[in-house]
């Protein structure tokens, strides 16, 4: 397939499946706790209302209010294109473009927060402190992971990198990963998507001021890293290089599956923790995320 | 102590001539309330009622919770300034701001003279106003309310704060004020008992009966004894049903779902007990003066039995799960931790002063009506902190469940609701209910003609909202919504 056609093709598919995760999660909690909870579609009508609606601007706000969104998104859409789906190789494929996605994500971060800082709000001033310092160590602990998948395989390309099964570090890189995953995406125990309490928030309180289709974009953009996480996850933990694309794809869809019920049933089952303790956690999972690093160095040397 | 105190004594829901009650000048009245509460005693309400030639008497009641009596004095009247008993008792604070609002007598000394509840001339709100200011490179100020997210009552609190770290939190309320206090004066008048249903709405049953309590004890009468049994019972339904709903409220401030949802739903059972009852969810329409207006009949008797198994089941497998996850006991311990001395220095009550290990309960040092019979465990529980809060409503949960399961098979026999007199001219009379939150206390004065020259309500709110602004201190912000929740403080209750 030429990348003309294969390029649109995959942004459509992913793009329109990401806002299904979130109404997963959302189901599975729903009947963890009895009840019947949002239509798994939920996100889909959010977005479609708030493109219809207005946008109130803040008269304090320079364009970057507007701007910090759409970088994001930009930002987290490009990123998802440089991930292969099993075989079927990334249409941009590169030597380096792991280092590109972690710097895209890291854009994306810094466009949600510029957007943030714009009205001067003291929440978003808040929100935005506490996503930035927790990245510090969630980026450290993805670039491990990162480095133990290249380690392992000798190359540092997602495609050659998410091929083959990461040996005897599986274990740790996807706990790592995973913590990791609830970290960037604003789920319990880090954050509460639920939440209507301004100053407990995180990735919430950055988007409080922004309304209509900035804020749909804010929401898709989220839905879009959090399909970007769990494909990374799924792809780095299994062996997907020996079989022929339809299995790989099928393969993965059923590990996002399974991922994203992970994520409702922690939520369900864990309470958040407090601010304090989660440094303490994400050191852990860089830890984790370390020691596969290890695992895969002195394999490799033996 | 009653051969030495200069305070005339009463019990929890009774009456004296006004005439009886010692009278002292004004700044004897500081300095002898200062010595009672040195002793352990403990300001139950202090406010001011006007004497003529626009003169103002202040009055302080007080409790003396090991003796089970309460007292009372009042001043001679005066008008101008006189010297401020919070300088030594924080404890007199809001009582003391009150009043100077109330009857323009200025406490002297008072180090934090905001008006409570009346909005400034030159602003629309009381949080227009000074709030204290902490200096610093680091300190930055958050403003919350008084419009919030959820469907929540109004209220004003800055926080100043370096970094995440709260240093101090000051809370401006009076959004709710509805002038009930105003509205008394010449009463009891037709509406009365309605406004008494709605000083704070979830505290239906407990701000009632200190009402009818206050008229029977003006009329030298009792309700019947079956009325008072009921009102126990209903006392202790909303009870349940408050703590459930918090316990749940917790629960989802943790981002805890199952316990969230459980315990949300539980609450609606308990309010539907009590629709049993009365034909109302929030008990209104039950306690009147003389009684109460519904009696329970053999089948929902019964069927309150049930119903009542039932909830208790429930909410006692939900309030197992929360206990169970070591995530949510990590949450609530060391969160938002009052010690125990300042508990006692800025007068908290109810649940909330349980909770470090202070034993304060109505029912149980001041046993009025069918307490007088009845009672269950006082819960105490030490710590101070949100655990302790939520550990000594769970256990509240458990007694309450437990003090109607027994009283459901000691019901008394005869009518329920008797006609009273008219209230005794020139007189005091003072009740204290434990509400869901703590000491609901009510004070009336009658004048010559037997209405109500003076009205005091005095809700617990009123005692705590300063204890939960001490819990935050040295807090994360982050835990603010948490600790708030495990005050669950009334606003209206406050704003009167």
């Amino acid at each position: 397939m030429t990348p003309y056609l294969e390029v649109p093709l995959r942004l459509v598919v992913l793009l329109g499946l990401a806002p299904l995760l979130p109404g997963i999660i959302n189901k599975v909690k729903a009947w963890v706790g009895g009840r019947r909870g949002p239509p798994v579609l939920q996100l889909y009508y959010d977005l479609a209302r708030l493109w219809r609606k207005g946008v109130v601007m803040s008269t304090l706000a320079s364009p970057g209010f507007i701007a910090g969104p759409a970088v994001a998104w930009v930002a987290v859409v490009a990123a998802i294109v440089l991930l292969p789906l099993g075989p079927a190789e990334a249409p941009f494929a590169f030597r380096g473009d792991v280092l590109l996605m972690i710097y895209l994500l890291a854009l994306a971060r810094f466009g949600t927060t510029w957007a943030a800082m714009e009205t001067g709000s003291a929440f978003e001033g808040m929100g935005v402190a506490r996503e930035v310092s927790y990245a510090v160590i969630a980026e450290a602990a993805i670039i491990a992971a990162v480095l133990s998948l290249s380690v392992q395989t000798g190359s540092v390309s997602l495609s050659a990198m998410l091929a083959p099964a990461p040996g005897a570090g599986a274990v740790l890189l996807a706990a790592g990963l995973f913590t990791v995953l609830l970290a960037e995406n604003c789920r319990v125990p880090f954050d509460d998507p639920n939440t209507h309490l301004e100053l407990t928030m995180i990735h919430e309180v950055m988007a409080l001021d922004h309304s209509g289709p900035p804020l749909a974009v804010i929401l898709h953009g989220a839905a879009v890293k959090l399909l970007l996480f769990s494909l990374l996850l799924v792809e780095a933990v299994l062996p997907l290089g020996g079989v022929s694309a339809p299995v790989a794809l099928a393969i993965i869809a059923a590990g996002v599956f399974v991922v994203t019920i992970g994520v409702g049933l922690v939520e369900s089952l864990l309470a958040r923790f407090a601010f304090r303790s989660v440094p303490l956690l994400l050191t852990t999972a860089f830890l984790m995320c370390l020691f596969a690093l290890l695992m895969a160095w002195k394999g490799g040397a033996a | 102590m009653s051969s030495t105190t200069p305070f005339t004594l009463l019990a929890n829901t009774s009456c004296l001539p006004l005439a009886e009650v010692t009278e002292l000048p004004v700044a004897d009245l500081v300095r002898r309330t200062a010595g009672e509460l040195d002793r352990g005693a403990r300001l139950c309400s202090w406010f001011g009622t006007p004497a003529p030639a626009g003169a103002v008497r202040l009055v302080a009641v007080l409790a003396f919770d090991a003796d089970n009596t309460l007292a009372v004095a009042r001043s001679e009247p005066f008008s101008g300034a006189y010297p401020s008993l919070t300088v030594t008792h924080a404890q007199a604070h809001l009582f003391e701001r009150e009043v100077r609002e109330q009857h323009g007598v200025t406490p002297e000394g008072h180090p934090w003279l905001k008006p409570v509840r009346r909005s400034r001339p030159e602003g629309d709100a009381p949080a227009n106003g000074e709030f204290f200011r902490v200096d610093g490179r680091e300190v930055h100020e958050v403003a919350v309310g008084p419009v919030h997210a959820g469907i929540i009552e109004p209220g004003h609190f800055r926080f100043q704060c370096a970094g995440e770290e709260v240093l101090h939190l000051e809370i401006a309320l009076g959004y709710q004020h509805r002038g009930i206090e105003r509205a008394l004066a010449a009463g009891p008048h037709r509406a009365t008992v309605a406004q008494m249903e709605t000083i704070a709405g979830d505290t239906t049953i407990a701000h009632t009966t200190a009402y009818a309590s206050i008229l029977e004890a003006l009329a030298g009468t009792e309700a019947p004894l079956r009325a008072q049994w009921l009102r126990a019972v209903a006392l202790e339904l909303e009870r349940l049903a408050n703590h459930t709903g918090d316990m749940g409220a917790l629960a989802n401030d943790v981002a805890f779902l199952p316990t969230s949802a459980a315990c949300g739903k539980v609450r609606g059972d308990f309010l539907n007990i009590t629709a049993l009852v009365c034909g109302n969810r929030f008990g209104r329409a039950l306690v009147r003066p003389g009684g109460v207006r519904h009696d329970l009949d053999a089948d929902r008797l019964a069927k309150l039995g049930e119903r009542l198994e039932a909830a208790m089941g429930e909410v006692t497998r939900a309030t197992e799960w929360l206990w169970d996850a070591a995530s949510v006991r990590a949450r609530f311990e060391n969160t938002g931790t009052v010690h125990a001395t300042q508990a006692a220095e800025v007068g908290l009550v109810g649940p909330a002063a349980r909770a470090c290990g202070l034993v304060r309960d109505v029912r149980y040092d001041h046993p009025a009506g069918w307490h007088r019979f009845a009672q269950a465990p006082v819960a105490v529980w030490p710590g101070g902190d949100v655990f302790a809060r939520a550990r000594v409503r769970d256990l509240e949960i458990q007694r309450s469940g437990q003090f109607i399961r027994e009283q459901l098979g000691s019901a008394p026999e005869g009518g329920v609701l008797d006609e009273i007199a008219p209230p005794a001219p020139g007189s005091i009379a003072v009740a204290l209910t434990e509400g869901w939150r703590g000491e609901v206390c009510h004070v009336a004065l009658t004048d010559a003609n037997g209405r109500f020259a003076s009205y005091k309500v005095t809700d617990p709110s009123f005692h705590n909202w300063t204890g939960l602004a001490l819990a935050l201190r040295g807090t994360a912000i982050s835990d603010f919504p948490l600790c708030n929740k495990s005050f669950n403080l009334s606003y209206c209750g406050h704003d009167l």
